[in-house]
């Protein structure tokens, strides 16, 4: 990889996702290339939901840093392979925790610790997410969901 | 309507699929703030979001092969009762909750065989949108059908209401895996299925659940058809009215 792809690389891979702010887009496995043609840096993103809305909001976000270092850039929208909880990082589902979300697959209740928590509901705040409880703490935390 | 020439049938194939998301869509989204609480709010509103996406992805297609001579959203918001081909189900009213759970039920089920089916069609970007609403449609049909079940399986007063939802809707079933001279050539191009091949398995995985919550089975022989070829029960025009109303009064209008 040439210095400068690895440069606007990272820049991109920085971009938060504006619904869950301590996670890149890197690692939540929504970032799937960064190429140039000529000078234009060629982004490709691939959502996690169909509908997802902070999509348009990613698109932004990465055309606004790349310009923010004189780069011109194009994002493309990706659907094939499809998005699975299985491409976020190891960091993303501490990165989760830490932030008050259940991983996905886990039963880990993101304030305790514990593996006494149960589904509430299957749907929550955002397209990605679902309601659970924890009976060991009594409190009740936004859950990724687990999509295969 | 006319019979689409050869290189009409894939976007006129794809138009009906959105066009049943779209409409689907719509429907639930009529139950924001009227939900029985607030979890069941957004289950409905986040099924409503991820048929909107699909659709969303499937209009632009549509734009896109007829070389971008209309927008996504004009073909939405600008196009009238008779040139939508949504199946007549998905525009069927609610009275109560037995009959949007009811609704959504059999819709999802049908996602759950057509999806699956065209994850391997001849056509690369239906392919990748079909593989992606298999997965939404699996987690769709996991909710709707726990509400048949809860429903049917519950109080006489709950059953009796989704008995009721389910022998209501059931004459706008037959059309989902009836299949008409587009599916048919949009199924030998290899670009689409056909939906009469889906009917067994749409039919078991509904008797199956509907077996669960204890409900019976209509046998009511009567389907009614039409939605495929733009002839639609009177419920669409109110329901157009209300989703086409802000570009129709300001046309172009952009968020």
């Amino acid at each position: 990889m040439s210095a400068r792809l690895e440069a606007v690389r990272a820049i991109v891979a920085e971009v938060c996702d504006p619904e869950l702010p301590s996670l890149t887009i890197q690692d939540l496995g929504v970032l799937r290339d960064v190429r140039f043609e000529g000078d234009t840096v060629v982004v490709s993103i691939t959502p996690t939901y169909s509908g997802c809305p902070a999509l348009g909001v990613i698109a932004e976000d990465i055309a606004a840093a790349l310009r923010s270092h004189s780069f011109e850039s194009r994002v493309e929208t990706v659907l094939s392979p499809a998005w699975t909880t299985d491409w976020m990082s190891e960091a993303a589902r501490a990165k989760l925790m830490d932030a008050g979300v259940g991983a996905p697959g886990s039963r880990a209740c993101p304030n305790c610790g514990s593996d006494q928590t149960r589904s509430l509901s299957e749907y929550g705040s955002t397209a990605c997410q679902a309601l659970h409880v924890c009976d060991s703490c009594s409190e009740t935390f936004p859950y990724f969901k687990t999509h295969r | 309507m006319t019979a689409p020439t050869a290189a009409g049938v894939l976007p006129t194939y794809v138009l009906r699929l959105a066009d049943d998301l779209l409409i689907n869509a719509q429907r639930l989204s009529e139950f924001i703030t009227r939900g029985p609480e607030l979890e069941e709010e957004l289950a409905i509103v986040n099924t409503a979001l991820d048929n909107l996406g699909v659709a969303q992805q499937l209009y632009e297609y549509v734009s896109e092969i007829e070389g971008g001579a209309r927008t996504a959203d004009e073909i939405a918001f600008l196009r009238s009762e008779r040139e939508f081909t949504n199946c007549l189900l998905v525009e069927q009213p609610h009275a109560d909750f037995a009959d949007v759970m009811g609704r959504q039920f059999f819709l999802d089920a049908w996602h759950c065989e057509l999806w699956p089916a065209l994850e391997s069609s001849g056509d690369a970007t239906l392919a990748a949108v079909a593989a992606k609403a298999a997965k939404e449609a699996r987690y769709h049909f996991r909710h709707s059908a726990g509400w048949v079940i809860r429903l049917g399986d519950g109080t006489p007063e709950s059953a009796a209401r989704m008995q009721r939802a389910v022998n209501t809707l059931w004459k706008f079933t037959g059309e989902l895996t009836t299949a008409d001279e587009l599916d048919q050539r949009a199924a030998a191009q290899g670009s689409g299925v056909d939906p009469s091949d889906l009917r067994a398995p749409w039919q078991e995985r509904v008797g199956e659940m509907l077996d669960e919550a204890r409900l019976t089975v209509p046998d009511d022989p009567y389907q009614a058809t039409g939605g495929r070829s733009g002839r639609h029960t009177e419920h669409l025009g109110h329901l157009l009215a209300e989703m086409q109303f802000m570009q129709r009064a300001y046309p172009g209008m952009e968020w």
